[in-house]
């Protein structure tokens, strides 16, 4: 999981819920940027139909808009001609779409077997309440950081592992974590 | 010499060599050697398809990604052209590595992606393939990155695109970023997530073989079976087969040793090393302490005590014999200190977490035995907890859904309460709660209907 979607829409202080698939509105109408579009048109050609390129193009959705909001669904269903209902689907089968925003570091804690066994448990929670005891996907109040647990990350070897963003993090033990923590500006 | 002699790295030979990911290290240590002889013995007739395809056989090649499964076995699904017509062959490279404890196809690919590349170019040759994709995990950003750079320095060198090395051939090779799904591991599920849908694993048969993604051939292998194949064809059937156990275990293996080791990590040893070999490769229990249990193939793989890894060979038919699986060889070594029950739960949420919801048994079952497990550990658990959570189990497995997932989410729990079902009533011992033996469900829905069963159905 990742990136606060477990939060039920109704806890989603200011953002109504909005539209027939649940998505939360982002209250503004959405198009990709001209690099962005680029982007979006080399990648249809790398398929032999436009579904394909869905996933690749969530992705492009969420780096230019941080998450997917029910316009950017409106907006890649138009694109690849797909139904929006459809697209919220893949887009809820998937942790990593955020599917609402997240703090500027979000900060994804492996706690599956390998980190669990060398306490990634307790770097998890501590971690949380740390940054002033969030709530798993919530985001901090200055905006900065979001706490969620994520599935093993391939880093076994290098346990506890914490994903930062894009960033790997390895052996972040509970006396590492004020360090770590400290250079997330 | 025996097949379990230590062997040089093969698979990770370029591990620690500096810029070992770059093309140019990667010619300059004899890279793409191989795709330039096939390619250059094609039109003499040297090198076909059928060639390739038949070294992998004589190779025993079996699936590095969990099943074991005969590599060039599965190339002769693909229908021959006569009964494919017209349909493209897709090679889809799986590098969607989430089991927990598997960490080596990221290494792989980020030390040496042409590596990778050039198996993926030999195996597309053996399969007259023109556009192959890797599918690699989402979370794996900097690693699809290096792939990307990989593929767009193999294309500027004519070694991918059209015409490669003025063979006539054509090939390219897509990264294609998963986004978070263990699922998506599942070679069906795989290409239904390639097409843009949600990763629902399809029902078998059509085998991906007849009918994959789009609907034409294709063959979905990990990403450690392609590199062996680059092996193959740069060494011959022959060397590969003289490294491993026996005639059915062959080649150099990647094992991925985690928890309670002194030096996790990667290890390449001949298919088949005895477990304590393995085990001082990875410095030996942590703190000199003793094994409690190994799980010695990822989450997914029934846990083995102390005793039953005694002298085991580490390979498909090794473990299977010991009642688990090899599967992606992810080593999870747990010392006295662990708490087994905890450890099922956490391998019960993960479980939970990541069933796709298709089937029901696998949909309901999975959280509930993680709520159970739970309860268990959390002090509130009931004497009839075990026996519920072993029937549950029961119940989910052995073909009762579309995939293995649910298999995978029992044999944990299964052999975790088999094995050390004293640690678990322990828990309940504590238990806050009222200590009552629930009657099994059968019981009691024939109590209700004041009948017997066998009444029923005689």
């Amino acid at each position: 999981m990742s990136g606060g979607q477990n939060l039920p829409v109704a806890e989603q202080a200011g953002n109504p819920r909005a539209g027939e698939h649940g998505a939360l509105s982002c209250g503004r109408t959405l198009s990709f940027s001209t690099e962005t579009r680029a982007d979006f048109d080399r990648l249809l050609g790398r398929y032999p139909t436009k579904q394909a390129a869905l996933l690749p193009t969530l992705w492009l959705a969420q780096r230019e808009w941080g998450w997917i909001s029910r316009e950017a669904v409106d907006y890649v269903a138009t694109l690849l001609e797909l139904a929006p209902a459809f697209v919220w689907g893949v887009v809820t089968f998937y942790t990593m779409y955020n599917r609402a925003p997240v703090g500027k570091h979000l900060i994804q804690v492996c706690t599956s077997i390998s980190c669990h066994l060398n306490g990634a448990g307790e770097v998890y929670t501590e971690c949380r309440k740390r940054l002033g005891n969030l709530s798993p996907g919530e985001v901090s109040p200055d905006g900065k950081f979001t706490v969620v647990e994520v599935e093993c990350l391939a880093q076994c070897d290098k346990a506890p592992a914490v994903m930062v963003n894009d960033d790997d993090y390895f052996v972040i033990t509970k006396d590492k974590l004020d360090a770590f923590l400290g250079s997330l500006k | 010499m025996s097949g379990l002699t230590p062997i040089e790295p093969v698979l990770l030979a370029r591990r620690g060599k500096p810029n070992s990911a770059s093309l140019d290290t990667y010619l300059a240590d004899g890279g793409y050697a191989s795709w330039k002889k096939v390619l250059g013995g094609m039109k003499s007739g040297e090198w076909t398809p059928a060639k390739v395809t038949d070294l992998v056989k004589a190779s025993g090649l079996r699936g590095r990604g969990g099943a074991g499964f005969p590599c060039g076995m599965k190339w002769t699904f693909v229908p021959p052209k006569e009964r494919r017509g017209d349909k493209p062959v897709y090679l889809l490279c799986n590098a969607d590595e989430s089991e927990p404890g598997t960490f080596k196809d990221r290494l792989l690919m980020e030390v040496d992606p042409h590596q990778v590349l050039e198996g993926m170019m030999l195996a597309s040759f053996a399969l007259e393939v023109k556009h192959a994709y890797l599918y690699i995990r989402g979370e794996m950003v900097h690693v699809a990155e290096i792939l990307e750079k990989a593929v767009a320095e193999a294309t500027a060198k004519g070694f991918l695109g059209k015409d490669v090395l003025a063979s006539g051939l054509d090939l390219d090779i897509t990264i294609h970023r998963g986004a978070g799904a263990y699922i998506c591991g599942e070679e069906t599920a795989l290409i239904e997530s390639l097409e843009g849908k949600r990763g629902h694993p399809r029902i078998k048969p059509p085998f991906p073989a007849v009918s994959g993604v789009w609907g034409c051939p294709t063959v979905v292998n990990n990403v450690e079976t392609l590199c062996c194949v680059k092996h193959i064809v740069d060494r011959g059937a022959e060397w590969f087969k003289s490294i491993g156990r026996n005639e059915k275990n062959t080649g150099p293996k990647l094992y991925c040793v985690s928890g309670h080791v002194e030096k996790p990590g990667v290890y390449e040893a001949p298919l088949g090393v005895p477990w304590e070999t393995l085990l001082a490769m990875a410095g030996g229990v942590k703190g000199g302490r003793k094994i409690k249990a190994v799980i010695p193939g990822g989450a997914s793989a029934a846990m083995l005590t102390a005793e039953e890894v005694e002298n085991l060979p580490m390979d498909f038919d090794g473990v299977a014999a010991a009642k688990s699986m090899l599967g992606s060889a992810a080593i999870i070594v747990m010392d006295e200190s662990t708490d087994i029950p905890k450890a099922v739960t956490n391998i019960a949420k993960f479980f939970a977490h990541e069933s796709c919801g298709q089937c029901t048994p696998c949909r309901e079952g999975t959280p509930w035995l993680h709520k159970m497990l739970k309860r268990v550990v959390n002090g509130e658990g009931k004497k009839s907890d075990l026996d519920l959570l072993l029937q549950i189990s029961n119940q989910m497995g052995n073909g009762m859904t579309i995939c293995v997932f649910a298999d995978a989410a029992i044999a944990p729990v299964i052999s975790g309460i088999t094995k050390f079902r004293e640690e678990f009533e322990a828990y309940i011992a504590k238990s806050s709660q009222p200590d009552f033996a629930l009657a099994a469900p059968e019981d009691v829905t024939n109590k209700v209907a004041e009948r017997t069963s066998a009444g029923i159905h005689s």
